[in-house]
Order: structure tokens, then sequence, then C-alpha cells
């Protein structure tokens, strides 16, 4: 392998690597229903990040002891494909996507009506199929948008999008380029009809001031994705005599 | 272009006039707002502003009807898959229809995984799984014809008002339907032709649900597929 070239994070124009302006987000495209077994399925690209999300049930799980008595158990297991970066990853799960599992879970629980549930189980299973940042964050839109396709009843749709610190200035939508080089990645995911956030981390360091403009970047994407993803959902059925 | 649909489209979170009447949990009052959870349509209907789910999951309620796919075996009932997130039990003793010693009969021989059932739901409150009843006019072990699943939420669609959709295509295809509110239709046939353009005519139904003109869609496919096959 040869040495990475010198990437310019910021030109002198003030655009990214990449030709983005700062505020920008990469080019987002989603799908629903693109798996047959599925209960509900999502495809979500941002930019080269690909990330599919199957959701199956709610169902009886195979082992009956781990159910609880008041609400589904909403289980998500994020994954990174061995194909999905440059070099071949290990399909054997590893301390960061046991991690992001549990985020990303943590960032839908609040919003599926489980009590409705009880006694079963809504499996979320997030692949990565492409990796160029932002996996987490396009995996929380995935899973939003198959948990709606399967008719799971939820109080909103979610989305994610990260915010990043490189070359001291804050950008939206961070790639993989820019979380590797830069200063500080800031992933957010909420529900803008219900004005709930749900995922909020920050790797690196921010002073006060640009955590609260970062935030506002963050909630404003989020907006934006939400109002693609009903959309897409919108579109799904509006187009359907297209489909037999 | 895509058909025309019986009103708007509402997805997850958004917000439905207080008077929009819906079936919990697919609407839902929150913070002083009612809104839609599910995939639905906004539609009006004699006079009133309805939300019907275009995605959902059947959860099983007492008095239902349900075809059922037997799944196992117990010592003392079967294992029966209804479409539900709880898996239903029909006690031996009432499939037999007398007591019931499991050290003499043998279950296999009456019922065997793979076999489809009808049969109400006598208990059920999320507490328990389901218990099945076979006792009634019409229920009992499905012996012809075959089982066809469609999404629980596109059933009402292929009944149709006053049952105008099921009457249609059993007299355009002289098959008998017998919908089930779990997504399962029981067909019986004349012939193994019929039955195909049936099960493609529900297919149909069950994709194009909220659309408008699905009726006369239909009944125009099932003349143009006979024609076309000869049958």
């Amino acid at each position: 392998m040869g040495h990475k070239a010198k990437v310019t994070l910021i030109d002198e124009r003030g655009l990214r690597h990449d030709g983005r302006r700062f505020d920008e987000l990469r080019p987002i495209r989603m799908q629903v229903g693109v798996l047959a077994n599925a209960t509900g399925s999502a495809l979500v690209e941002y930019g080269r990040t690909k990330v599919l999300a199957a959701v199956y049930g709610p169902r009886e799980p195979f082992q009956k002891f781990m159910t609880l008595p008041d609400r589904a158990i909403l289980r998500v297991r994020y994954h990174m494909a061995p194909f999905s970066t440059s070099e071949r990853k290990s399909p054997t799960p590893s301390r960061r996507e046991v991690e992001l599992s549990k985020v990303i879970r943590e960032a839908l629980e609040d919003i599926v009506l489980s009590s409705e549930y009880p006694r079963t189980v809504i499996d979320v299973f997030v692949e990565v199929l492409q990796a160029d940042g932002g996996t987490r964050v396009a995996g929380v839109t995935a899973a939003s948008l198959a948990l709606a396709d399967a008719g799971v009843p939820m109080k909103g749709l979610v989305a994610g999008v990260a915010v990043g610190k490189v070359g001291g200035v804050l950008v939206l939508d961070v790639d993989e380029v820019e979380d590797s080089m830069g200063e500080a990645d800031m992933p957010v995911a909420g529900a803008p009809d219900l004005g709930l956030v749900t995922l909020f981390q920050l790797n690196g360091v921010l002073t006060e001031e640009e955590v609260e403009r970062g935030f506002s970047m963050a909630w404003g994407a989020i907006e934006r994705i939400v109002s693609m993803e009903k959309e897409v959902l919108r579109r799904k059925f509006e187009a359907v005599g297209e489909e037999v | 272009m895509g058909r025309a649909v019986h009103g708007t489209i509402v997805v997850p979170g958004e917000r439905l006039d207080s008077k929009v009447e819906g079936k919990h949990p697919y609407t839902l009052e929150l913070g002083g707002a009612r809104i839609a959870t599910v995939v639905g349509l906004l539609s009006r209907r004699d006079d009133k502003h309805v939300f019907i789910n275009i995605k959902g999951v059947y959860v099983p309620e007492v008095g239902h009807v349900v075809i059922g796919l037997v799944e196992s075996i117990g010592a003392t009932s079967w294992h029966v898959d209804i479409n539900a997130p709880y898996e239903a039990i029909l006690p031996a003793q009432d499939f037999l229809g007398r007591p019931f010693n499991p050290a003499v009969d043998d279950l296999a021989r009456y019922l065997r995984p793979g076999d489809y059932i009808k049969a109400r739901v006598t208990l059920f409150d999320k507490t328990r799984n389901p218990v099945l009843s076979v006792q009634g006019e019409g229920l009992g072990r499905v012996v012809n014809g075959i089982v066809v699943d469609i999404s629980p939420s596109k059933i009402a669609r292929v009944v149709g008002k006053r049952r105008s959709m099921a009457n249609m295509v059993e007299e355009k295809t002289g098959c008998t339907l017998f919908p089930t509110v779990n997504g399962r239709v029981h067909i019986e046939c004349p012939s193994r032709e019929l039955e195909v353009i049936a099960v493609m005519a529900l297919k149909i139904v069950e994709a194009e649900a909220h659309t408008v003109g699905l009726t006369e869609r239909i009944a125009r496919f099932i003349e143009e597929e006979r024609a076309r096959r000869g049958v």
C-alpha cells in the first residue's frame, strides 16, 4: 500500500476536500422495501456511505427468557460487511460494532411504541455495505425508515447526521477523510416532530460555543433528512400502481 | 405516474386533526396533539375523517376467526402460527371434541406441521399466548384449495364494502374466498388456472389497496386473464 496523498481539508475558498461548503450535506438517497423477506427494510446512502437496514418482528424470540412482560425488546445489530472498507474488515463483531449497536438501539428505543407488543422482540439489523464516514447516523436513518416500512408503531421518524471540525472549521456530514484527519466528530440523531434528541456523542474537543453551533447545524440537517424520509415513504405508496 | 389514491398518505409522527378517527395504536394522543404512528391513509368516509393504516402488525382479539399454520406438536396441544407476534395454542381436547389421553392418542394422526386450520381465538390478553378453538361451523382443518398470505392491514380491502370485492372475485373466477383478519385467504377453485388468476388478483388488491377504482380494475384484469388463458 502506498502512502495517502496529503489532503487539503479546507481550501482558500472555504471549500472542503470534496468541494462541499461547510454546511452542505453529501447527496442523500433512500429506498424502502428493498428486502422481500424482512418485515420492513431500507437502503440509505450518505454520499459513498451505504447502509442497509432490515426489521423483523415484532415476534416471539427463540430464547423466551429474554422477553419483558410489559413491552417488546428492541434488538439492534450494527455490522460492517467485510467488503465495506478498503481493507478487509473481519466479519467478527468488534468492540466498536457492539457499542454502536447499543447507541443505535438507544436512539430508537424512545420512539418505538414497544409497550404495544409485550413479550416480543423487534430485531433491527443494520448492515454497512460501504463505509465512508457517518455510518452510525446513516444507520439510525435507515433503521427508522425500515421500522416505518415494517408497520411498527412509532411516535415519529428519526434521522442522524455527524458534525465535525476540520482545519478549525465546523463542517456538516463528515466523511471518512474528515473523520480521520479532523479535530472532532459529533454525531447527533433525533426526531424533529417530537423535538427529541436521541443520540449525541462527541469525539475530540470542541468549545461550548462550537458545540451549540454544531448542534444547530446538525438539527437543521436532521429536519431536512426526516423530510426526505417522509417523502420516500409517501412516494412508495403513491406510486404503488407501477409495481404490479 | 402511479394510481390516484383514496385520500392523503400520512407517515409516522405527522399531526392529525383531533376529529380524525383512527384505531389505537395507529393513532396516538401525544403532548395534546393527535399523531399517526404508522404509514396510513387519511380519507373521508360518510362525513367523517378516518385514518386507515396501510402498514401494521396483526394482534389477535378474542372472537377473531383466523387461518393458522400448524408449526409443531406439543404434548397436549398444537402450536399454531397465526401471523401474529404470539404463537397460538390449539388444545387437543378442543380439536378432538372429547377428553384426550396423551398415552393413547397420537396428535400427529390428526394435524401435522404444515397443515392449515380455520379457528376462533377464544382466549388472549397479551400476558398469555392466544388459545384457539375449532368448535364451530366452517372451522377445522383446511382440506382443499390453497391459503394465500396478504398483509393483515389489506384484508379489509380484499373483503370490500359489504363484501363487494370478495363477491366480485368469486363471481368472476368461480372460486370461493375465505379471508381472515390475520392476513390469510383460503381459496377453493374449480381449476388450477382459475386458482392462479384468483391469487394474482388478490396480490394486486394487496399492492394497490389504497388506490381509486380498484374493483373495476380487478374485474377487468380477471376477464383479460381468463380470455388470455382460454379458461
